[in-house]
């Protein structure tokens, strides 16, 4: 135990082959930025083709590859590993643990990323082309008419998949086995309690995906029919076995994100976050709701009015412990005494935008009304208030909220408000118009449209040239923060943050609470 | 509580890899098999039995009298002429009914093809029993040969008063890749 007061190692080997949970998570954390750019370029690429009605750049099955990656990068690639980086460097931090249970398993589930989605972006290149099948690849048209690079996706997937359920299996381990003593589950931050429900539905539905891929796999290349009618199977037991994965991985994709905002509103309210066993509680129930939802996903299938109504009502009973954290959040406010830094802007942009997305999908819950919505760019607009509104956002308001922590420096308050300004008005400008061409019959995933709906997507379009300029200062802000920020020595950095990872020095130290801190019975959850 | 190891975090691994194993397991045991014995059974998606129904004799209901329309549809790259003998027949519910189907394949090689049903309203899929129906089998045709295909049905009487009509449709399958050895034996 001699040398654990050591460093980290030099060059390129520390990154390679650490077991340290910040080293990881900081990889996990540029990783997931790089792959935000990657996929913010294939959305420029198809908001340009959309600036004006007819074919004017791409040709439309490049538009269509496009449209799938966009969507494989910002889910599997940008929104899951950053909440996982963050989950990386914040829950030992917050539980008072030295490190990640399992710190060489760690470093397995982060460096096989970054292979699986080189041989993802490798696909465009390829004869044939990358899959053009849509981020949901429904069969047949995965399977029967996909281009010889599906296989490559194909193991893609399961690598990612791999991925994601060797770090969720960490982040059990390490909620259920490593808190510091005194720390009882209900008195964990609730950013914990949200990853470790979360953990829980990827280990339980990363390996449905698994399944569908390799079925996919099998009837391309070994003769079977899980979904050739030809052969007596079904396409429609693809969808259902896709969204059955689906739909807990868009509880995936937020649930952590309800977790930093939980952590950063009471901060910047200077007040106890209000009603924290209704929040976990909530948390849980959206959960296992999550799982028994998934046909709300395919309700023009042709499914009988039993399955509609069941899928409706449970989808929309969603909307009870949603609606719980939403006014928990707003009662924290609630007479605190609030300012505005920019973690603090980003929570409450969330709060607006997430709750307008909210909304929409309560409106495409209703089975009858969804048969005009469906597969519109109401559908795109809804995900796109839900992901990105409320995903990104609280994303970029967590790394401004701990980045202090992590670098010892503090980013420019200035530019951190523009990048949240430009992006509100730019996110706003793009998908808001959205809602109405989508009502108005224009479908998602084609390249043209008709001219009544040219207004509007110019104006989509120059809203996203203007969110996706506003994420290059956000880059830069945190460059410069790392490299000349102006250094921060006070532990705490914000004077209303509460935690575990505010007692330790700042910036944080590579090795922390190599002692478990001692937790006051007193001092309920933070 | 069972327990696998006394490291408590291997222990917790080690239970979480075989929920994710289970989980990978649960696709292939549970939910296809689930899935297709949920569609039999309730008759949902459409689906008429892939099995002859052995008929029951429970008389002919002569008041009403059911139209049943016969589709033909050939699926993409199928290039057999491939249709209905009658496009439409009226039957009482209770009696036997026979009909036929065309098949022609044109091209100069051997060909398989499977016939895949859909019943319209779906609704009637349950009501709808086959004695016989060349979709049962898969249908091998040798190079510019034709063949008379035969239906038997029977509508139950069962069947709901308020459907008036019943499409049948079939999709016509290229399955001649699949089924490769047979075709090379003939």
């Amino acid at each position: 135990m001699g040398d654990h007061a050591h460093g980290p190692a030099k060059g390129l080997s520390r990154w390679l082959f650490t077991t340290n949970h910040k080293d990881i998570g900081t990889m996990y954390l540029w990783f997931s930025f790089a792959m935000f750019i990657l996929g913010g370029s294939f959305a420029m690429i198809i908001r340009a083709e959309l600036f004006q009605p007819g074919m004017q750049l791409v040709e439309p099955g490049f538009f269509n590859q496009m449209t799938t990656l966009h969507g494989l990068v910002m889910v599997f690639g940008a929104i899951m590993p950053s909440f996982v980086g963050l989950a990386n460097w914040m829950i030992p931090m917050m539980i008072g643990a030295p490190d990640m249970a399992l710190p060489r398993m760690n470093n397995w589930s982060f460096w096989i990323l970054p292979p699986a989605f080189l041989m993802l972006a490798s696909t465009l290149f390829m004869e044939g082309g990358a899959p053009g099948f849509g981020w949901t690849f429904y069969a047949p048209l995965s399977t029967t008419y996909a281009p010889p690079s599906v296989t490559f996706f194909i193991f893609a997937i399961h690598i990612l998949g791999l991925s994601s359920i060797m770090g969720s299996i960490n982040i059990i381990a390490t909620v259920m086995n490593m808190r510091a003593p005194g720390m009882s589950y209900m008195k964990m931050p609730l950013f914990v309690w949200t990853w470790l429900i979360t953990a829980f539905l990827l280990v339980a539905v990363m390996p449905v995906l698994a399944g569908a891929v390799t079925m996919m796999l099998m009837d391309i290349h070994f003769g079977t029919s899980f979904f050739s009618a030809a052969g007596g199977g079904d396409p429609v037991l693809f969808q259902h076995i896709f969204w059955f994965f689906g739909h807990p991985e868009v509880y995936i994709i937020i649930l952590p994100a309800f977790g930093v905002v939980s952590q950063i509103i009471p901060a910047f309210s200077r007040k106890p976050l209000f009603g924290y066993d209704s929040m976990v509680y909530a948390t849980a129930a959206i959960a296992f709701l999550s799982f028994i939802v998934w046909a709300h996903h395919m309700y023009t299938v042709g499914m009988p009015i039993a399955g509609e109504l069941f899928f409706m009502y449970a989808t929309m009973l969603i909307a009870v412990p949603t609606g719980v954290k939403v006014f928990n959040w707003v009662t924290t406010m609630w007479r605190g005494s609030l300012s505005f830094e920019t973690p603090m802007l980003f929570c409450v942009g969330f709060l607006i935008l997430f709750t307008i997305g909210g909304f929409t999908g309560l409106m495409l819950s209703i089975a009858p009304a969804d048969f005009q919505y469906h597969d519109s760019y109401f559908v795109v607009a809804h995900f796109h208030y839900v992901m990105v509104a409320g995903a990104v956002f609280s994303m970029s308001a967590a790394v401004y909220y701990w980045l202090p922590k992590w670098c010892g420096r503090m980013y420019n308050e200035t530019m951190g408000k523009t990048h949240f300004w430009i992006s509100f008005i730019g996110f706003n400008i793009t998908f808001f118009p959205q809602h109405f061409v989508g009502l108005a019959g224009m479908p998602r995933r084609i390249p043209d449209y008709a001219l009544q709906f040219a207004d509007f997507n110019m104006m989509s379009s120059i809203g996203a040239f203007i969110y996706g300029a506003s994420q290059i200062l956000f880059l830069y802000n945190v460059v410069a923060t790392i490299v000349s920020g102006k250094p921060v020595s006070d532990d705490k950095v914000w004077d209303g943050a509460e935690g575990l990872e505010w007692t330790v020095p700042t910036p944080a130290p590579y090795h922390t609470f190599e002692v478990p801190p001692k937790i006051d019975p007193a001092h309920a959850h933070t | 509580m069972f327990r696998v190891s006394r490291n408590p975090a291997i222990d917790t691994t080690a239970k979480l890899v075989v929920v994710a194993v289970a989980m990978f397991a649960f696709v292939f045991v549970i939910m296809v098999p689930l899935y297709n014995v949920l569609c039999d059974a309730l008759g949902i998606n459409g689906k008429t039995s892939g099995q002859a129904y052995t008929a029951v004799q429970a008389g002919v209901d002569e008041s009403r009298e059911i139209t049943i329309q016969f589709v033909a549809t050939n699926n993409e790259g199928m290039p057999w002429e491939f249709g209905p003998e009658d496009r439409i027949m009226k039957v009482h519910p209770g009696a036997s009914n026979t009909t036929i189907f065309h098949a022609r394949n044109p091209l100069p090689k051997a060909m398989v093809a499977q016939a895949i049903p859909s019943v319209s309203p779906s609704r009637a899929a349950e009501y709808f029993h086959k004695t016989e129906c060349f979709c049962f089998n898969q249908q091998p045709l040798d190079g510019e040969t034709s063949a008379e295909m035969p239906l038997q049905f029977i509508i139950d009487r069962d069947l709901p008063r308020d459907i008036r009509t019943i499409t049948l449709s079939y999709t016509l399958f290229d399955v001649t890749a699949m089924a490769g050895d047979a075709v090379a034996a003939r």
